[in-house]
């Protein structure tokens, strides 16, 4: 098999699997949101409760709006990784210019 | 290690962009200097391999997760300035549409995960693996060792940015601002769980891709991987 497509078939195994990151639950240490701030400390920091909202992504937490949670899983791992491949892409084609 | 918004000041975070600007300038710079047609694909795949592997969540000591990056493995197959695009360009994506990581401390986070992390770990990899022979154990110690490094001296950055916001942001009473965690607390936390398991995560995803690719992948299969002149 070509050796490159070989990665791109492990990426989208990779995908795939993805949902086996949701086995562990928990926040990661220091990226707890505002709740869970306050059940661990008793108070939201201010300046913490000022910028933490400042953006609402799209798909919060690898989620997708009405789709359940491993199968939401799964479709972010493909649009993240879409989006990333079209990027790069782009700027890869860019600085390489007429080299082969 | 992705820090949120809310967690550094602003003015830590405009520090933070005011740090990895001039890397990702150079970074820009090298890559247009070297990258080669043939090479855009392989920079298109470890970054997305980069962004797949960090939802792969695993539970650490302390009852937290932690997650892989594939910085280190993008820096040994592309050279540590592409690695430094790719993943900043995967950390961007995290930011903007999956709220992973905020958008103010997106400055930080790439200074930590994709620039400190491939180039720690390219450096301890070719400082261990000097001439050895690709696929060789002293190379695979090297990858395994670099890999090691560079997941944790990022993990240190991260924790001493979130540990001094405490010190140097609080209201006159003393409450903390932004990260009420100080440094005698993040250290350990963020230690504790890079040293052990996502340190060990980070090896196994460098080592179990390296693997899988090394026939896919040209640079890789050049013995003594003298690859300053190949990678970009």
């Amino acid at each position: 098999m070509n050796g490159i497509k070989k990665l791109w078939i492990g990426l989208g195994l990779l995908a795939l699997l993805s949902p086996l990151g949701l086995l562990a639950s928990n926040t990661a240490w220091g990226e707890w949101g505002t709740e869970e701030l306050s059940q661990l400390l008793g108070y939201v920091p201010k300046g913490l409760v000022r910028f933490s909202g400042i953006w609402n992504a799209p798909l919060p937490d690898y989620s997708v709006p009405q789709t359940g949670e491993v199968s939401g899983y799964i479709l972010s791992a493909v649009i993240g990784m879409t989006l990333i491949v079209i990027i790069t892409w782009g700027l890869g084609r860019f600085f390489a210019g007429k080299r082969k | 290690m992705h820090i949120p918004d809310g967690y550094l000041s602003p003015s830590t975070c405009a520090v933070m962009y005011t740090a990895s600007a001039p890397f990702w300038y150079w970074s820009a710079k090298k890559v247009k200097e070297n990258l080669t047609g043939k090479m855009v694909p392989l920079l298109s795949i470890f970054s997305a391999f980069s962004f797949v592997i960090m939802m792969f969540n695993v539970p650490v000591p302390g009852g937290t997760t932690a997650h892989a990056v594939g910085g280190t493995l993008m820096a040994i197959v592309l050279g540590p300035w592409a690695a430094t695009i790719g993943v900043s360009i995967a950390l961007l994506v995290q930011a903007i549409f999956f709220g992973d990581g905020g958008i103010l401390a997106l400055g930080a986070n790439c200074f930590n995960m994709a620039i400190v992390l491939p180039f720690v770990g390219y450096f301890i990899y070719r400082a261990v693996g000097r001439n050895a022979a690709a696929g060789s154990t002293r190379h695979w110690l090297a990858i395994a060792l670099g890999s090691y490094a560079g997941i944790n001296a990022a993990a240190l950055c991260a924790a001493i940015e979130l540990g001094i916001q405490p010190l140097l942001f609080h209201t006159a009473a003393g409450t903390p601002l932004y990260c009420p965690y100080s440094l005698s607390q993040t250290i350990p936390a963020m230690m504790l769980a890079h040293l052990t398991i996502a340190g060990i995560a980070e090896v196994v995803a460098t080592e179990g891709v390296l693997a899988f690719a090394r026939r896919s992948i040209p640079l890789w299969q050049q013995p003594g991987f003298k690859g300053e002149e190949v990678r970009s």
